[in-house]
């Protein structure tokens, strides 16, 4: 048995990452950044084989391949995925993405774009509202989000919507919202889904240490409780050796502010 | 038919207000020994239609952009890109914010000289809002779905830069990803390439043919531009050059950044360009990090 000392919180956030794809069989799966990335990773190497993944550029790749500078490894292709046969899959819906929004509302909806001020004059520019418009209007999506807080989970809705949600006063009759298919929210604090009451937000799971009370705090809008709320399962050995392998150059140490262990030390935020 | 120009003479073809698309992705493959002529013209209000990397912040910068139509900007390494932050943070920026697959849609639309082609991409989101030209179109089968008109990026110029062309205008582009280049060359009414290489005449294999993304009856110009994507990245020519995209990124936060950025590797012309970036034969051994 692992023990919670053994690995690092961005460890266990790379197996709760993986959970999202488990069982979606043959689509691609588009992990966005590290720890996104090696939970994708992940679940083809363990429990959802058939998934197809990129070399995170232009080929299919037939094993998922590890991150940073590859020293002899040589990627096996299986095909090829150029950006613009990605946005084939995306409108196909054959693909399941986790990026890392940088606000997340009640509906589920997601702001890459701009935070504050006015839309002609934001406070923050940020990088626009890239693919997720179309992402999340036709395949499944899941959020990571490595800072949970209250400006990320915001009160109200986003301040630029750019991948479209739960909210059903954003449509009119007639568009076809049902391919919109979000999944899990993965957090430094827990896992949370969409299965409540009209797709409502509930806590899944909360990670070691961690408080329904004080994710709920860290929140801008009220969260429910799954009924099995649990532990978010800490990283099998198996697990843990599969990351160290695929992340030799320790990038997911460089994802969470000081690299805790899943345990914070007290005091720390 | 021979069809090379100077950077000079591409330049001298664009007029203030024109509607410019640019190829590349980000930080890959974009065509920036013109960007950078564009930038010592005295060229103005142009709307630029990009996937946006640090072209749009530096055009942003020197004050030619009257209105950006983008999808996101950024060098990817460097996720934020610091000049086009600064023109929309203070304001001054028109903007056409769009779904990347709605900005391919719209390339494509004007490529085949239809009105708009309909999408679910950018439905239920603020990309209608803030676009309030925007229309929905219901469609006249029995589902009757309601879908995003996206309407033709029709483009005056598209500017590009590939690894290889003949003076015919013929082009190759030997990176693994073509991107969407060649959209970009079908939705303008006049296309402009630099190169890497320029030869007078192809006369290639099949498997070279193959790499021939769009037809030279697109092209009305072809400059010789060794280094012409640089700092972004060429395929297998050369990777992006981080030391200098840091450099750029950081003049953002200095007083006179920009000025003392121009002053550097702007005004000196691209033959110092080139040479103030260590020569081709540095330019040359950069390679892109593996992520």
């Amino acid at each position: 048995m692992t023990q919670a000392t053994d690995c690092t919180l961005a460890e266990l956030m790379i197996v709760a990452c993986s959970e999202a794809w488990r069982g979606d069989g043959e689509l691609l799966a588009s992990g966005i950044t590290t720890v996104p990335r090696l939970g994708a990773s992940l679940a083809k190497l363990t429990h959802t084989p058939e998934l197809l993944m990129t070399d995170s550029e232009t080929y299919l790749v037939s094993e998922p391949v590890p991150l940073g500078p590859r020293g002899d490894y040589v990627p096996r292709f299986e095909g090829y995925m150029s950006f613009e046969r990605v946005f084939e899959c995306v409108w196909g819906g054959k693909r399941h993405a986790m990026i890392g929004p940088t606000q997340i509302d009640r509906f589920g909806q997601a702001n890459l774009s701009c935070v504050g001020g006015d839309y002609a004059k934001p406070k923050s520019m940020v990088l626009g509202v890239r693919g997720l418009p179309g992402n999340n209007i036709n395949h499944p999506n899941s959020y990571f989000v490595p800072n949970h807080g209250p400006r990320v989970f915001v009160a109200n809705e986003v301040d630029m919507v750019s991948g479209p949600g739960y909210n059903p006063a954003r449509f009119e009759p007639g568009m076809k919202n049902d391919f919109i298919d979000l999944r899990l929210i993965v957090s430094d604090l827990c896992v949370m889904d969409f299965k409540g009451p009209d797709h409502a937000i509930r806590v899944k799971s909360l990670h070691p240490g961690v408080s329904f009370e004080q994710v709920q705090a860290a929140t801008g809008f009220p969260l429910l409780k799954a009924a099995d709320m649990g532990e978010t399962p800490l990283p099998s050995a198996e697990q843990l050796e599969i990351i160290r392998r695929l992340d030799p150059h320790n990038m997911r140490g460089a994802v969470i502010k000081g690299n805790p262990p899943v345990i914070r030390p007290a005091g720390a935020s | 038919m021979n069809k090379q120009l100077s950077l000079s003479q591409v330049v001298s073809r664009l007029a203030d207000g024109m509607t410019v698309g640019i190829g590349g992705w980000g930080p890959r493959r974009k065509p920036m020994a013109i960007v950078r002529e564009i930038l010592r013209s005295d060229l103005k209000d142009l709307t630029i239609v990009a996937y946006g990397g640090p072209e749009v912040g530096m055009l942003c910068a020197a004050g030619k952009v009257k209105k950006l139509i983008f999808g996101f900007v950024t060098m990817d390494a460097l996720p934020l890109e610091p000049y086009f932050r600064k023109a929309r943070e203070s304001g001054g920026l028109e903007v056409m914010e769009l779904d990347e697959g709605m900005f391919e849609w719209g390339l494509r639309a004007a490529g085949m000289r239809l009105p708009f082609l309909p999408t679910r991409c950018g439905l239920g989101t603020d990309v209608v809002r803030r676009n309030p030209g925007l229309q929905m179109i219901t469609s006249p089968y029995p589902d009757g779905e309601v879908l995003l008109a996206m309407p033709a990026l029709k483009l005056d110029v598209a500017l590009l830069h590939v690894d290889v062309a003949d003076k015919l205008g013929n082009t190759l582009i030997t990176a693994a990803d073509p991107l969407f280049d060649h959209l970009f060359a079908r939705a303008a009414d006049a296309c402009y390439v630099s190169t890497e290489r320029l030869e007078d005449k192809f006369a290639l294999s099949g498997d070279e043919a193959r790499l021939n993304y769009f037809e030279r009856y697109l092209v009305k110009g072809v400059v010789h531009a060794p280094g012409g994507a640089h700092p972004t990245y060429c395929g297998k020519n050369y990777g992006w050059d981080m030391d200098h995209l840091k450099k750029y990124n950081a003049s953002a936060t200095e007083e006179g950044g920009w000025d003392k950025y121009c002053e550097e590797f702007i005004r000196c012309g691209e033959e110092q360009y080139i040479a103030r970036n260590g020569g081709m034969e540095r330019i040359g051994k950069l390679r892109t990090p593996i992520f």
